[in-house]
């Protein structure tokens, strides 16, 4: 938020908070040891709204569900702010001392009448003025936001549109007042932190600044190029046009994770050389010219990762990799030094103190520090500090310290992927509790829930596609085809679908997926595909896929045989 | 790739630092445990004052990160001018109490307590209650030997008002079956000394799932899903946060019950080494116990401000793929 991404507040203030609003995130069953904290605050007495197509199992604890049609959340948010205008309930104080653009925000959400948000959104008018209300008056309020916000075309939009809401309110940069995005995976947060980013270098630093780059360039002796890089997105597309060839993947299963599958595969197979670093032997694993087996970062190798409240903590060494597998801070160095440079064999310590001696917002955190203080939160400047439970209490500082906070007017936009008589249903995509992702890690244990991939229909669509729960379906976008079974889901209105995307070698949902991005972020919009659901005679599902179904077939075991570089000598292990 | 350190580059802003509101300050109290002086802050219990003095209490159903149910009747001690002794766990302190821990008194109802639930229930994987059986000197045999109540499965189908009998002068012991209804934990319920632990963890004091609750009543009252369904039909989501606080081995991962069974679980040779789970970015801190180079159990330690050693279906159970190797390892 306003230069650094990560979310403002802890998890201990979402506790002490008065309302907690979830939207587009499922946090009962996508971060379930983070929602323990919204029940405690619930049990205390605190207020829930969750905004959410589905009626999700944290919508069960809310008192108030905003059932949303998919990707109208800026719809839904200006109509907020509008009815928060309107009848006088914004922070004046904060929004003239700590704010800029306040009144060509009020101006671009005047359109945003409740009728005309109703009939956009979904959301009866009644429930956009409660939670406005409730939003505005509560002493403190925590906003939480999941991939339902960012995995759409506006993703950006849609975050900037909340955030609006939190400056018009005031409710940033003070306890138990924040606004958050969950992080979806382990090291999400501090992948971006650790300058995994286009256009940043580690520690938010711009790439583009020449001085801040100047101390990169000394340090590291090389060259850093000044112009941002590509995103995920544009790599793509720079491979579609020929003109990036080879890709070396790390940790990623971009066959069975992108967006419309049939696209992602055809362009992989289209590279020179591919490269996949991984624990398994993974469908994208299997494509590779390559393949650079690597330990499991969390369990077999040390290091730290950054958790949703900013929190940089110890990860470990708990028991030797396989035969073969190799550190990644190994594989990285081994590759330098074969491309002809010495960066030798250093241990995660010690590159960890590079990163501390180039971005000041971890420069505080030493390893000792990090293991006594069960993990400290960025920004930590030096040894004395103690890092920050929130960001930007600047803004409430008199005089205000730093620049104002932008409000940034936006403009709602229908999903890429429009609803027609052909494709009538609104497919969208999240996760169940017992999986995560495509199912790499979490298919390594038997899970007594329900499990598997179907695609889940309210009754009323079903029946009226003449479907009974357990039935084999078609399911068909505009990219690809897919077969399924059908279940009856009553957390879903007429018109929703859902499916994960945890079981792709049994339904490969991203076959059906659109790969339309935001242009801001390069995230893929996940969340709104149109489809449409047919019923079939056969039981067995079958794929219609690019890749042969060898690849797809090949359980995900641990490979013992190394494959690309020679392992070294275990001295030069880390 | 590694230089010198650099003088680290002076941040471009450096907010202060965000007001954090202070706890309100609680006026002390005074109190005298075994003939010494002790001041705490008001709202503590008497168990929170003996601790601060060093005075070892055993506690059975009491946990760090649970509300105090005080069931279990072992922390007691006598309170001056206190008809009954009182639970220290729950029973908070006020000024000028004189409290006694070790009195004749609060020894016979401790051991007295420990005994009861020795005859009833397989104490054998209980090592708290086994430490503190040895130094209240309680024998399991106290009320005779034990016998079994009913025949195994009978308990779940009693009714209120149906009394079974033991022969006189016989202990009545809880029998099983033990409980396997799914691959990730057992039920074994032949050492369930219904401390309600797992109710209060499964309940309000951390998943909320309430998947679990004590059906029955008097000897028959035990720890059930709802109508007794196995837990694959019940509500339960498979935190394994009962498993984690069971004081008694009744709950257990399969894994633990297993080898147990098989007799290769060996606490002697195994390490635990704390990291942070690997599925979402919550950031839960993970310890793994690792035997033989095999996982074989996940914690997450009591203490943590963001797991309060609660984890979730993913953390505590989702290791497996890191062993997943042809083979085995």
């Amino acid at each position: 938020m306003f230069g650094a991404g990560g979310g403002t507040s802890s998890y201990r203030e979402v506790e002490e908070t008065d309302l907690v609003v979830l939207w587009g995130s499922n946090a009962r069953e996508a971060h379930p040891i983070f929602f323990h904290h919204v029940l405690a605050a619930l049990r205390k007495g605190a207020k829930l709204y969750v905004v959410d197509p589905r009626r999700t199992s944290s919508a069960a604890w809310a008192d108030g569900w905003l059932g949303i049609d998919v990707g109208t959340d800026i719809v839904l948010a200006n109509a907020v702010a509008r009815e928060i205008i309107r009848s006088g309930l914004h922070n004046r104080d904060f929004i003239k001392h700590a704010t800029v653009g306040f009144e060509a925000y009020a101006e671009s959400v005047e359109p945003y009448t409740l009728e005309w948000a109703e009939a956009r959104c979904g959301v009866p008018a009644a429930l956009i003025v409660e939670l406005a209300h409730a939003y505005a008056c509560a002493d403190r309020a925590e906003l939480c936001w999941t991939l339902g916000i960012t995995e759409h075309h506006s993703g950006v939009d849609n975050v900037l549109a909340l955030i609006n809401l939190a400056l018009l309110c005031g409710h940033v940069g003070r306890w138990g007042s924040g606004i958050n995005p969950l992080r979806g995976q382990n090291n999400v947060q501090g992948g971006g932190d650790m300058g995994a980013l286009p256009n940043k270098l580690p520690g938010f630093q711009d790439v583009t600044d020449g001085e801040l780059r100047g101390r990169f360039e000394t340090a590291w002796q090389a060259r850093v190029p000044p112009e941002s890089g590509w995103h995920l997105a544009l790599m793509f597309e720079a491979m579609a046009r020929g003109e990036l060839t080879s890709l070396y993947v790390v940790g990623e299963n971009p066959v069975q994770s992108e967006a419309d599958t049939g696209r992602a595969v055809s362009t992989l197979k289209g590279l020179d050389h591919l490269v996949v670093q991984d624990i398994f032997l993974t469908p994208t694993a299997a494509m590779a010219d390559v393949v650079l087996p690597a330990t499991v970062a969390a369990y077999e190798a040390e290091g730290t990762v950054t958790s949703s409240e900013r929190r940089v903590q110890r990860v470990r060494r708990v028991m030797e990799p396989p035969e073969g597998a190799r550190d990644d801070i190994w594989i990285v160095c081994e590759l330098a030094r074969r491309l002809g440079h010495d960066w030798g064999h250093p241990t995660a310590q010690e590159v960890w103190d590079e990163l501390r001696s180039l971005s000041p917002m971890h420069a505080g955190m030493s390893y000792e520090r990090l293991e006594r203080l069960g993990g400290i939160q960025w920004p930590c400047y030096d040894e004395d500090h103690p890092g920050e439970v929130f960001l930007h209490s600047r803004l409430w500082a008199d005089p205000l310290i730093g620049p104002r906070a932008p409000f940034s007017p936006v403009v709602a936009e229908a999903p890429v992927d429009p609803l027609t008589p052909d494709f009538p249903i609104r497919l969208t995509t999240g996760r169940h509790l017992d999986s995560y992702n495509t199912g790499v890690q979490s298919g390594g244990f038997a899970s007594p829930m329900a499990r598997g991939a179907w695609i889940a229909l309210c009754r009323e669509d079903a029946m009226q596609l003449g479907l009974v729960d357990g039935d084999a379906v078609q399911v068909i976008s505009r990219r690809g085809r897919i077969e399924t079974t059908v279940r009856y889901d009553r957390s879903l209105r007429p018109g929703l679908a859902f499916m994960t995307l945890h079981f792709q070698d049994e339904a490969a949902t991203n076959v059906l997926t659109i790969d339309d991005w935001d242009p801001k972020s390069g995230t893929a919009e996940f969340k709104a595909t149109a489809i449409r659901v047919e019923k079939i005679d056969r039981n067995i599902p079958s794929q219609s896929l690019p890749l042969s179904d060898e690849a797809f077939a090949r359980p995900p075991v641990r490979q013992q045989a190394p494959v690309g570089p020679e392992p070294a000598s275990p001295a030069g292990r880390t | 790739m590694i230089v010198e350190a650099q003088p680290a580059p002076q941040p471009p802003l450096r907010p202060p630092h965000p007001r954090i509101p202070e706890p309100p300050r609680r006026v002390q109290v005074s109190l005298q445990i075994d003939g010494r002086h002790v001041a705490v802050d008001e709202g503590s219990t008497i168990l929170d004052a003996c601790r601060s003095l060093g005075i070892d209490t055993p506690t059975l159903c009491w946990a760090p990160n649970l509300t105090p149910v005080n069931v279990c009747r072992v922390c007691v001690v006598e309170v001056e001018g206190s008809r009954a002794l009182v639970p220290s766990c729950s029973r908070p302190v006020s000024d000028g109490m004189v409290v006694f821990t070790d009195s004749e008194r609060v020894r016979l109802s401790r051991r007295m307590v420990l005994e009861l639930l020795m005859s009833s229930v397989d104490v054998s994987r209980a090592p708290d209650l086994l430490a503190y059986a040895e130094r209240y000197h309680a024998r399991s045999d106290a009320f005779g030997a034990r016998t079994p109540y009913g025949e195994p499965g009978s308990r779940d189908l009693a009714r209120p008002g149906q009394s079974r009998s033991v022969p006189a002068g016989a202990a009545a012991a809880i029998v099983g079956p033990v409980k396997v209804d799914n691959e990730l934990y057992v039920r074994d319920y032949e050492r369930c000394i219904l401390c309600y632990r797992c109710v209060e963890a499964c309940g309000e004091d951390a998943q909320n799932t309430f998947a679990i609750a004590v059906a029955g009543r008097g000897f028959d009252a035990r720890i059930s899903t709802e109508l007794a369904v196995s837990l694959p039909e019940s509500a339960c989501v498979y935190c394994g946060n009962c498993v984690a606080v069971c004081p008694t081995g009744a709950l257990m991962a399969a894994s633990e019950y297993s080898m147990r069974e098989a007799g290769t679980w060996d606490e002697s040779r195994q390490s635990a080494t704390e990291t942070i789970c690997t599925y979402c970015g919550v950031g839960c801190p993970l310890v793994l116990h690792v035997q033989d180079s095999r996982i074989v159990k996940a914690t997450s330690p009591v203490d943590s401000p963001v797991t309060h050693g609660n984890l979730c279906i993913k953390g505590r159970f989702g290791f497996e793929f890191v062993q997943a190797l042809p083979g085995g390892r």
